[in-house]
């Protein structure tokens, strides 16, 4: 039952994962742009919605639990205006630079962001209020456990995921969106404003990174400014290991690598998650150079 | 009246002067061929008219309007549409999905999409057989058929296909030419540029002779059938 128990673990955290690797492969997608800002507006999604539900929780200590619906709405707003932002003023100029410019402005992006959240918050730990999170746990027979918020988080994840999908392989913007990844000349011939298409993806994997942000910090519970550095970093490994660029590739990622980090910790030892976790990393890009599921990267770049 | 009217058009890539002072036009209702040597040219011209590249200086005006420096979307909702050189299909797309990006400016018309794509299933019963298979997986033959179906599916006036014989067999030229002719018999004009010059002159109705970024000849396609120039450089003989 303990196998059973490290799964729901690294799922919950494959979730995360997920929800972040998402944005580093949609803008690589339509960019070929390696994001590097993208941890660190994930990040921003935490501290926001810490300030968000300090305040929304000191105006009005009744919400309780309820607090969170609007704050989040808040968080993914203002952190995907932050991303569109971003690509307007640090990448479009750059656009027509070569490749390794626009990656330089993104690392440029990444550390003000860093720096921004340490002389704005701190560096000290941050501690999201107590009490608004449900505690409640389930047990599935034996020992194993999964607790209401794993279930939750688990939930929202999945189902935001599923929406994405849906929305890429099946509407008019979404297909636009995978046309422009394949080549921005020939969408334009199409008729597709590129920019366009560009800063949507914009909104939508800042936006998913906000909120990410925010889910990851209610779950743990505390934080601090490295999080976009080092969860941002992990996220961007499970969409190589998905294969970047491809958005079902991102979602398996972030699952393998929380399953494999917390099977390694629970089997073999914490110290050596990480290892175990890049090891099986870079087995699976010696068989399969361009990730998973991604092709694409053989095929044109 | 002049659908289409160029007029001293420049276009550079960095230093090299891709086209010096190109004039030409196309006529309501008409095919004219673009033909000329390899780098020329011919793909160039396309793209400027196409708004992929800024021309730095001259004139094109659509339908008396002047479109030069529109963003390339804008130009094809004007009723221009470029079926590229190399087909350019979309190799992860389905082939339906390629038609359906081909009708983008359409919006959520989905009458008038469902209208064009009866049109382009008729013209190209393959693609409808194949409708769902990926875009990479097509033949060369079927991929053109993509590229000239999905540029009809915006409901031109203006069509411009850029060597679409190349690298087909015999038979498929022919079949592919011979749809050209249905599509301009269907009210599409047509600008067609090409290497293999006797054929398209024998579908055209005029012609433009360009040579390093200059029209150095233009006429009927009769005339230029008979040019001793045209044979001599263009059609192979001495
Ligand atoms: N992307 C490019 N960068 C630099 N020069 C180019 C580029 N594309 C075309 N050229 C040059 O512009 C000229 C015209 O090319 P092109 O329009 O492709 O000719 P054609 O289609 O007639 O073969 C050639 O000299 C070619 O080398
Ligand atoms: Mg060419």
């Amino acid at each position: 039952m303990q196998f059973i128990q490290q799964l729901i673990n690294g799922l919950t955290i494959g979730a995360f994962y997920s929800l972040v690797a998402l944005g580093y492969t949609m803008v690589y997608g339509v960019l070929k742009l390696i994001n590097f800002s993208h941890g660190d507006l994930f990040m921003w999604g935490a501290y926001l919605g810490l300030t968000g539900l300090n305040v929304l929780l000191a105006l009005l200590p009744q919400a309780g639990a309820w607090a969170i619906l609007p704050v989040v709405i808040i968080v993914m707003t203002t952190v995907a205006l932050v991303g569109v932002l971003v690509e307007r003023v640090a990448y479009r100029p750059l656009r027509t630079a070569g490749r390794l410019a626009p990656v330089i402005s993104a690392l440029g992006v990444a550390f003000i962001l860093e720096s921004l959240a340490r002389n704005i918050y701190g560096a000290s730990w941050k501690t999201y209020p107590t009490g608004i999170t449900p505690t409640g746990r389930i047990a599935l027979g034996g020992d194993a456990r999964v607790s209401v918020m794993q279930i939750v988080v688990l939930a929202i994840s999945f189902l935001i995921m599923g929406a994405l999908y849906l929305f890429v392989q099946r509407t008019r913007t979404g297909t636009a969106m995978r046309a422009v990844s394949l080549d921005h000349d020939i969408s334009r011939l199409m008729g597709i404003d590129v920019d366009r298409i560009i800063a949507i993806v914009f909104v939508i994997g800042p936006g998913l990174g906000g909120v990410a942000g925010m889910i990851v910090a209610l779950y743990y519970g505390s934080f601090d400014f490295t999080l976009g550095w080092t969860f941002g970093l992990k996220a961007f490994i499970a969409a190589i290991m998905g294969g970047i660029g491809n958005i079902p590739g991102a979602m398996l990622g972030g699952m393998i690598l929380g399953i494999i980090e917390t099977l390694g910790a629970g089997y073999i030892s914490p110290q050596w998650k990480d290892v175990i976790a890049y090891v099986i990393l870079i087995i699976i890009l010696i068989f399969r150079p361009t990730g998973l599921l991604g092709e694409r990267m053989a095929e044109k770049l | 009246m002049a659908l289409l009217k160029i007029e001293n058009l420049h276009t550079y890539y960095g230093h090299v002067h891709a086209l010096k002072g190109l004039n030409l036009m196309v006529d309501e209702g008409e095919i004219v061929t673009l033909i000329g040597a390899n780098g020329a040219g011919k793909t160039t011209t396309l793209r400027t008219i196409s708004g992929l590249i800024r021309p730095r200086e001259g004139r094109i005006e659509f339908n008396g309007q002047d479109i030069h420096g529109l963003p390339a979307h804008r130009i094809v909702e004007d009723g221009i549409s470029h079926a590229p050189e190399g087909r350019g299909i979309f190799s992860t797309l389905t082939v339906m999905e390629n038609l359906n990006m081909g009708a983008y400016t359409l919006g959520g018309d989905k009458e008038a999409i469902e209208e064009n794509r009866r049109r382009v299933f008729d013209l190209f019963p393959r693609l409808e057989e194949r409708k769902s298979q990926l875009g990479g997986t097509l033949s060369g033959g079927e991929q053109q058929m993509l590229t000239i179906g999905r540029a009809l599916m915006a409901h031109p006036r203006l069509l411009m296909l850029d060597e679409p014989s190349l690298g087909l067999a015999p038979m498929l030229v022919k079949a592919i030419f011979h749809v050209i002719r249905e599509i301009n018999a269907r009210g599409v004009t047509v600008l067609l540029v090409e290497q293999n010059a006797r054929a398209a002159l024998k579908l055209a109705h005029r012609g433009y002779v360009l040579e390093t970024g200059r029209v150095v000849l233009s006429g009927t396609a009769g005339e230029l059938l008979r040019d001793e120039r045209v044979r001599k450089a263009y059609l192979g003989e001495r």
